[in-house]
């Protein structure tokens, strides 16, 4: 009953008191009567004090299973993949190569493609779910907020096969009908960012899938930024306000150094989900195991790699998929442990600046 | 409060008990896509008949084939025949248990199925890449008379790893040393065109051919037919152009020598006969010649004697085609008199 972290405080209290009376037990020790009183309140120390060490080692084989089952996940997944890195070494991360048949196997294609739509998603992503966390702390009148941002959950419920089908049957060809023939008349001209933008219009694609990504992570990063602009004190708001600031400018120098952290925080959140997403992306990347300059031509993910070929990979190709996931499982690492790093850097520097 | 979780944990519990008690009787396989509704179709019939049912898990041939080696399933199924050495290996019998066909389908304005013909060698080097555009002169020189659109080719192939492809890279292998040299047959490959996009799934390759014009792919016969893909005549060893239907897919087995190679294993692409359809497959069972349990070997057996008796009018429903009653007869007499009773 009392283990509940909820009543800590009130344990501590008692604590404190039996302590207390333990001292004063000591100070009239000669009184039979007080020491069959202190000897009960000794038990009830005692009771606690085991409660407590059950409590204590109890949630600590809880947080120990999650990090042995992922060091286990890590160590076995490293040792099927171990014959791949053995006949390809490091150089399997950059071979531009995967022929089954042959054999011949690199991961690139799949790294770029899991990169390069994850940070279209993410440049999609951010700049829409900015405004629309702005828009419903800032702006939004009083009876829209709550609809508005139930509406936001409700799209981070939507199950990921759903955005697939739905990016497949209805986004691919309106985009190939429309959206890519306007952007390759106007983006596609320009030197330098044109060939990202050349090629055949199938509607599929790295940046149809990065699009849908994009829509997959918006209400998350969105959910995140709209909670922690709203836990910024209203007097340091209000006062902005009051000394005549426009909302751009309270957002620019009140909120956002404010809340600087929460919001690395949903971006992050949503990059890591766009990285291992695998239903949405593998029904619209186009699952071509081909490196190309252009955006609109089909590629594979490592996630969509992994969904296509691991029911009729067997022996070696297998050791290679392992050796995929292993490489996401690092990359997701890299991005999270960045942004740890970003987060106490601005930490620092915020009070260095103080 | 208390009698509520005690009721729920007896209904639980008894529930599992059911559970367990029908699956212990049920025959278990895994393996191949390709034949599972026609394996799930027989299943139904035959548990309405013996009440005895099947586990059949569609994972994919591979997949068949490690849990077959597992020894966690009574048979495995594949679409690429295992060959004999490896059959030797493992101590395994491997028949046939039913064929189908591959179908190439296209979407290209004005052309309903059937209408565009082609040669092997052709297909090949649509797939290839080395023909990017419908309007080519080698389409349009098997086709007098046809006006060909000038559209680029979009090749959909399959991509996860399929017996569906299996059996077309092992037509294009046949037909294309080109295709022979570069790519070669397998359950994925690599796919040499410039535009290819990949599909999951039968449904998936349907779907992108449907979407993107002037794309061609290929599926199995039943989704070109209940879709409503168009499909193309292809010509065959007797430079005949067909139609595919499960007549032209029994004419190219009718000539086939199954016991030509042991296990079984042959190629049924680009038979000999006027009427048969160049990209036939058969798909395979697999088991122990010595099973851990002997029992559910036999009760494998039965089901497969009972549906290559009853299923043939079942098969034909599904568009595949049963095997010819000589045959199925071959298999018990020369096949599963080798499994240990």
């Amino acid at each position: 009953m009392n283990t509940s972290p909820a009543d800590s405080g009130i344990l501590d209290q008692r604590h404190l008191d039996v302590a207390d009376g333990q001292r004063r037990a000591f100070m009239n020790s000669s009184s039979t009567d007080s020491g069959m009183r202190d000897q009960r309140r000794l038990d009830v120390v005692r009771k606690q004090r085991i409660q407590d060490f059950i409590f204590h080692k109890l949630t600590l084989s809880f947080s120990l299973i999650v990090l042995i089952s992922l060091i286990g996940i890590l160590v076995s997944l490293a040792l099927v993949a171990w014959p791949a890195f053995q006949k390809f070494g490091v150089e399997f991360i950059w071979r531009v190569e995967w022929d089954i048949i042959n054999e011949e196997f690199g991961a690139a294609i799949s790294i770029f493609g899991t990169l390069a739509s994850a940070t279209i998603a993410v440049l999609i992503a951010l700049p829409l779910s900015f405004g629309i966390a702005l828009f419903l702390t800032e702006t939004c009148p009083v009876w829209l907020r709550r609809p508005l941002g139930t509406a936001i959950e409700l799209l981070a419920a939507v199950p990921s096969i759903i955005y697939g089908m739905f990016g497949l049957f209805i986004f691919a060809p309106l985009f190939a009908e429309y959206g890519q023939p306007a952007l390759q008349s106007t983006l596609g001209q320009m030197p330098l960012i044109g060939p990202l933008f050349g090629g055949a219009m199938n509607g599929i694609g790295i940046l149809a899938a990065g699009m849908i990504l994009a829509f997959m992570i918006l209400p998350f990063i969105a959910a995140v930024m709209r909670d922690v602009f709203e836990i910024v004190p209203p007097i340091l708001r209000e006062s902005a306000y009051g000394v005549g600031c426009t909302t751009w400018e309270v957002v620019r120098h009140i909120v956002l150094p404010y809340t600087q952290q929460g919001v690395i925080g949903g971006v992050m959140l949503g990059l890591g989900r766009a990285l291992g997403e695998t239903m949405a992306v593998t029904f619209v990347i186009g699952n071509s195991q081909r490196l190309s300059a252009s955006l609109f031509s089909p590629g594979s993910s490592i996630a969509s790699t992994l969904a296509n070929e691991f029911g009729e990979a067997a022996d070696f190709h297998l050791s290679t998929l392992f050796a995929l996931g292993l490489l996401l499982f690092v990359i997701t690492f890299v991005v999270l442990a960045g942004a740890k790093i970003l987060i106490i850097r601005t930490e620092r520097a915020k009070g260095l600046k103080t | 409060m208390k009698s509520v979780i005690r009721k729920f944990t007896v209904a639980a519990a008894s529930a599992l008990t059911m559970i367990s008690a029908t699956h212990a009787a049920d025959i278990t396989g895994a393996g191949a896509t390709f034949p599972y509704p026609i394996y799930a179709k027989w299943a139904e019939a035959y548990k309405k008949a013996t009440n005895i049912g099947l586990n059949y898990q569609s994972i994919g041939s591979s997949g068949g084939i490690r849990q077959i080696r597992a020894k966690t399933v009574t048979f495995g199924g594949t679409d690429a025949p295992l060959k004999a050495a490896e059959l030797d290996k493992d101590g395994l019998v491997q028949f046939p248990s039913v064929l189908g066909g591959v179908v190439p389908v296209i979407n290209l304005e004005g052309f309903k199925p059937g209408e565009l013909k082609v040669t092997g060698e052709v297909l090949a080097e649509m797939f290839m890449g080395s023909i990017s555009k419908w309007n080519d002169a080698k389409i349009a020189a098997l086709n007098p008379g046809k006006k060909l659109p000038d559209q680029s080719i979009t090749v959909v192939h399959r991509a996860d790893g399929s017996g569906t492809t299996f059996i077309f890279t092992d037509y294009l292998t046949e037909v294309s040393s080109a295709w022979k040299d570069k790519v070669g047959k397998g359950a994925a490959v690599k796919w040499p065109a410039a535009t290819s996009v990949g599909g999951k799934g039968n449904e998936g390759v349907a779907a992108n051919v449907n979407r993107v014009k002037g794309a061609i792919g290929y599926v199995e016969y039943a989704y070109a037919k209940k879709n409503k893909i168009p499909h193309l005549q292809l010509r065959n060893r007797d430079g005949k152009y067909v139609d595919p239907s499960d007549k032209s897919f029994a004419a190219a087995a009718a000539g086939a020598d199954w016991f030509s190679v042991p296990g079984m294993g042959i190629s049924l692409v680009d038979q000999k006969g006027a009427e048969s359809w160049p990209i036939t497959g058969a798909t395979f069972i697999l088991m122990y010649k010595n099973p851990v349990n002997k029992a559910d070997a036999q009760e494998a057996l039965k089901y497969f004697d009972w549906s290559f008796k009853n299923g043939d009018q079942m098969a034909l429903e599904l568009d595949y085609v049963p095997l010819p009653d000589v045959l199925t007869k071959a298999i018990a007499d020369k096949v599963w008199t080798q499994i240990a009773k």
